[in-house]
């Protein structure tokens, strides 16, 4: 289980919400769950100004940017148009209702595993 | 299935993009344009004409834009025939095409006068850029051109002509110009500063024949012949004859195929015609009874006509108040609505005949109905909003001729005229946009509306102050007609509701959750966006309280942390001080929280409060404990402060004890959540030291007892409270202030100030309900203090407030 580090249950992420992973010293991951459960993992920055999309409003599958309300797709990464700018996209995994995100533990950065993006 | 799009102009391309927006993948689409152009702003030829733009400037959609979205483009290619039972059309050069569904947007024809001669060359109409094409050229190897016509498109043909160096007579009808836009006044104004440009009239005239010089010189047109209201007859040299006599819907090839026309292709709200597969769009229409000849409202019918072809099947066509431009460089004339007044119409007008300016503002039953204006057009965009929104201007009557500047601003140092800016002048102070990055936008992404511009710079887009600066520069740069925005704003993109329709519908079907209002609103989206979400749980919990359950993940983080957010991630925490009044118990603990969470800043805030900012998330819920005082709301869409000034307690003047009437306003308000934020203050005498006069609620106290203003803000646009009522105790300024501040909740639209919503419904009918209305002001009391009765302190009582405390723990990589 090197590839794939489990961070908690499915039902410990708020519906239509995210939560955030600490990683002292690699940045903050924020983790997504949608209405229809799906769960997407993105850096914790807005490609805009830096903000904390762990704290936007999630809505389809994207996230509303707290600070200047930029809208972000969940999955790629990428701003909504006409704004431009992606955040990196992180692997992550829902297997028997565990919520696995493909970083390493042990190597904080840059150890996220160049693994497909799909879950 | 397969869509068929006859006729490739703005009104057309339009649908299709609106169209691509909400089905991309729906329909294979062919378009069928008779001109060998891809799509081009009309509007604009006239610039092209006078030389100010080229035709590149004025493209819209290029022939790439077809291609990057699967659309077949045939130009050159006029369809004549529509076999409805084949559900096939055919083309002049042979193509024949099937479709499923078939748009047409025909456009309009130029009206030809039948008059002796009209067929000669060098005889043309203005429309298309193949037209426009000829003037210059003519104008190039010409002398005089005769401009029949003296409406908007003819007077900017004649001045294009006259830039290009010929001889221009416009011979015109009517008893003056642009009589369907102007009134007279205006009509000779602008034919006197037509005339110092050089341009001859002819008005009251009648055109008799053209004609032609003998067939060795081709048989070119060589002169008009005209007779004035009196009969006398003139002949008037012309080498170019530009007939804009008006236009007419295009509705041949329509007609051809059986469909309903009468003055344009009749088409329902939905913008369909009699035959369910056909929709038609555009200048082509007849809309009930109308046939319109601007942009704006074709940009309307582009939406809903986009949205049934998406199979929505949401938004109707209503019909659409126009206003107009006039695109010559240098004249400022804008007209809208019902100019000529009528029974039962007040005019107030400003008549500066040598200065060159003349307003005429037409109201009735108190609203602004219609306008014209001359030489000074800056309030254009305003007044037509005023006339859309159907706004109650009673209260600003006085002030209304002196523009909207004359009511106040902030933010970009009283700047109010768009055009005298220079292009690296700051437009829009919250995102730092130059109005040179909004001009450009505009020309070259083709915005045509607010919002574009909003999405593409960014412009106006977070306080708003700026929004009629933009107005402006929109109307400047792509064309009058299009500042139009749709009279009734949707609440967002998931749905072509209002806000009041949202609200009705809420209250009328006791509807109780977000999922339950959008699937009985028919949202578009499976669980809306982060503009509709907060609106709706807004509006669930106002109207049904205790029964209808708030959603936190519907609410923005400020709301859902119960902190404010701050630019590096970190927040900020205001505890709340009753009335501004704090003692050495609740200091000594604020000053040991900031040691123990190592807070770095330390602010009073302009609320009477003390603000600790740089707080992280995780330290919130052990900050609010080690506290032990009330949260102060300050993050929130409800009762911020009540401030108040010393009182009669200490201070030699004070008249009132205003310490003590704030505290228990507070102390009554508190936990209140609204529409947008809510501040008070309460002064003592009237010095009004705590600034009731800019407060959603002032209170100042009186010999008597207290007075009490609404509706005030000191924020974007400083605007004076107005005033409510006298009363003579204190438990009437709870009662009074808080009827009025239930009937806002109740009736306000999110992120609707108090001042915009006095402005809206009108400060009578808030004195009918609060002041005339015993009974109604006691119900809305009542109401209230239904609403807030056992309300939970978030801070203290989380569990109650529903707050979802894994928000305050972050996760944390886990061994396997």
């Amino acid at each position: 289980m090197d590839r794939w580090t489990r961070i908690c249950r499915l039902d410990e992420l708020p519906v239509l919400g995210a939560r955030v992973v600490d990683r002292p010293g690699a940045g903050n991951v924020a983790v997504f769950r949608t209405a229809t459960d799906r769960v997407f993992a993105l850096r914790d920055r807005c490609p805009h100004e830096g903000g904390p999309l762990s704290q936007g409003i999630v809505y389809g599958e994207r996230v509303a940017c707290p600070l200047h309300n930029w809208n972000i797709d969940l999955k790629s990464g990428c701003a909504i148009a006409p704004d431009e700018g992606c955040v990196q996209s992180i692997p992550v995994r829902v297997d028997a209702g565990v919520v696995y995100l493909g970083v390493r533990a042990d190597q904080p950065a840059p150890a996220i595993l160049q693994v497909g993006a799909d879950d | 299935m397969k869509l068929v799009m006859v006729g490739n102009g703005m009104a057309g391309a339009r649908t299709l993009e609106e169209l691509i927006k909400l089905a991309p993948d729906l329909y294979d689409i062919t378009v069928f344009g008779a001109e060998p152009y891809a799509n081009y702003n009309r509007i604009l030829l006239s610039p092209v004409l006078a030389g100010e733009q080229t035709i590149g400037d004025i493209m819209l959609n290029g022939v790439d834009w077809y291609a990057e979205h699967g659309i077949k483009l045939r130009l050159g290619s006029q369809v004549t025939r529509i076999e409805r039972k084949r559900r096939r059309i055919e083309t002049a050069n042979g193509i024949v095409a099937g479709y499923d569904r078939l748009l047409l947007a025909t456009g309009s024809n130029p009206v030809i006068l039948p008059v002796p001669g009209h067929e000669l060359p060098g005889v043309i109409t203005y429309r298309d850029i193949h037209d426009t094409h000829t003037m210059i050229e003519a104008a190039a190897t010409h002398r005089d051109a005769v401009v029949i016509g003296g409406g908007l498109l003819g007077l900017e043909a004649a001045n294009g002509l006259k830039l290009r160096g010929m001889n221009v007579t416009v011979v015109h009808l009517a008893d003056w110009l642009m009589e369907r836009q102007l009134d007279r006044v205006a009509g000779n104004l602008l034919q006197k500063s037509l005339e110092d440009r050089g341009l001859a009239f002819r008005i009251k005239a009648q055109t008799k024949e053209l004609i032609g010089a003998p067939s060795a010189e081709n048989g070119r047109v060589c002169a008009v012949r005209i007779v004035d209201s009196d009969g006398i007859e003139e002949t008037l040299p012309a080498d170019l004859v530009v007939m804009a006599a008006g236009i007419r819907p295009n509705t041949a090839l329509a007609e051809s195929a059986g469909l309903h026309c009468s003055r344009g292709i009749v088409v329902d709200d939905t913008l369909q015609t009699f035959d369910p597969r056909i929709y038609a769009i555009g200048e082509c229409v007849n809309h009930r009874g109308v046939a319109y000849g601007l942009v704006a409202p074709l940009f309307e019918m582009a939406k809903v006509c986009a949205n049934h072809l998406a199979l929505h099947g949401i938004g109707r066509y209503t019909g659409s108040v126009t206003a107009t431009k006039l695109k010559v460089t240098g004249i400022d004339l804008f007209s809208a609505g019902a100019f000529t007044g009528g029974p039962e119409c007040e005019e107030i007008v400003l008549s500066d005949p040598f200065g060159g300016v003349y307003k005429k503002l037409v109201i009735k039953d108190d609203k602004l109905v219609g306008g014209v204006l001359y030489g000074d057009t800056v309030d254009g965009s305003w007044y037509f909003k005023l006339l859309r929104e159907g706004r109650n201007v009673s209260d600003i009557r006085d002030r209304l001729m002196f523009g909207e500047a004359n009511l106040g601003d902030t933010g970009h140092q009283g700047q109010n005229r768009a055009m005298t800016m220079a292009p690296s002048d700051e437009v829009c102070g919250c995102n730092g946009v130059c109005k040179e990055t909004i001009v450009k936008a505009i020309k070259e992404k083709g915005l045509f509306t607010l919002d574009d511009v909003r999405k593409h710079t960014k412009a106006s887009s977070s306080c708003g102050s700026c929004t009629g600066l933009v107005e402006q520069l929109l109307m400047a740069t792509a064309g009058g007609d299009y500042s139009a925005a749709p009279k009734m704003k949707a609440v967002c993109g998931c749905t072509d509701y209002t806000h009041q329709q949202v609200r009705d519908a809420i209250r009328d079907q006791h509807l109780l959750t977000i999922p339950a209002a959008m699937r009985f609103l028919e949202w578009r989206t499976p669980n809306g966006c982060a503009t509709c979400r907060p609106a709706l749980n807004y509006y669930l919990i106002s109207t049904w309280p205790h029964e209808a359950k708030d959603d936190p993940q519907s609410r923005f983080i400020n709301e859902r942390a119960h902190a404010n957010i701050q630019k590096d991630g970190t927040f900020s925490v205001v505890p709340r001080i009753w009335g501004g009044e704090t003692n050495s118990s609740e200091l000594r603990r604020i000053a040991d929280v900031v040691d123990k969470y190592q807070i770095r800043t330390v602010k009073v805030t302009g609320g009477q409060r003390i603000d600790l900012l740089g707080v992280k998330k995780q330290d919130l819920p052990a900050v609010w404990h080690d506290l032990g005082m009330p949260s102060g709301h300050a993050y929130a869409k409800a009762l911020r402060t009540v401030k108040t000034c010393v009182g009669s307690e200490w201070c030699r003047f004070g008249t009132q004890d205003s310490t003590q009437m704030g505290k228990d306003l507070e102390r009554a308000l508190w936990r209140m959540y609204a529409p947008h934020k809510v501040k008070l203050a309460v002064s003592g005498c009237p010095r009004n030291c705590a600034e009731s006069g800019i407060k959603d609620v002032g209170v100042i106290g009186v010999d008597s007892g207290w007075e009490i203003y609404v509706a005030g803000n000191g924020g974007i646009k400083t605007e004076v409270a107005q005033f409510l009522v006298r009363v003579k105790t204190g438990a009437e300024v709870l009662e009074y202030a808080g009827a009025f501040l239930q009937l806002y909740r109740e009736e306000g639209w999110y992120l609707e100030r108090t001042v915009h919503y006095v402005a809206r419904v009108g400060l009578d009918h808030v004195k009918k309900v609060v002041v005339d209305d015993a009974a109604a002001r006691r119900a809305l009391y009542e109401r209230l203090q239904f609403a807030l009765d056992g309300e939970p302190d978030p801070w203290h009582e989380p569990d109650r407030a529903g707050i979802d405390r894994r928000q305050y723990v972050p996760l944390a990589l886990l061994p396997a």
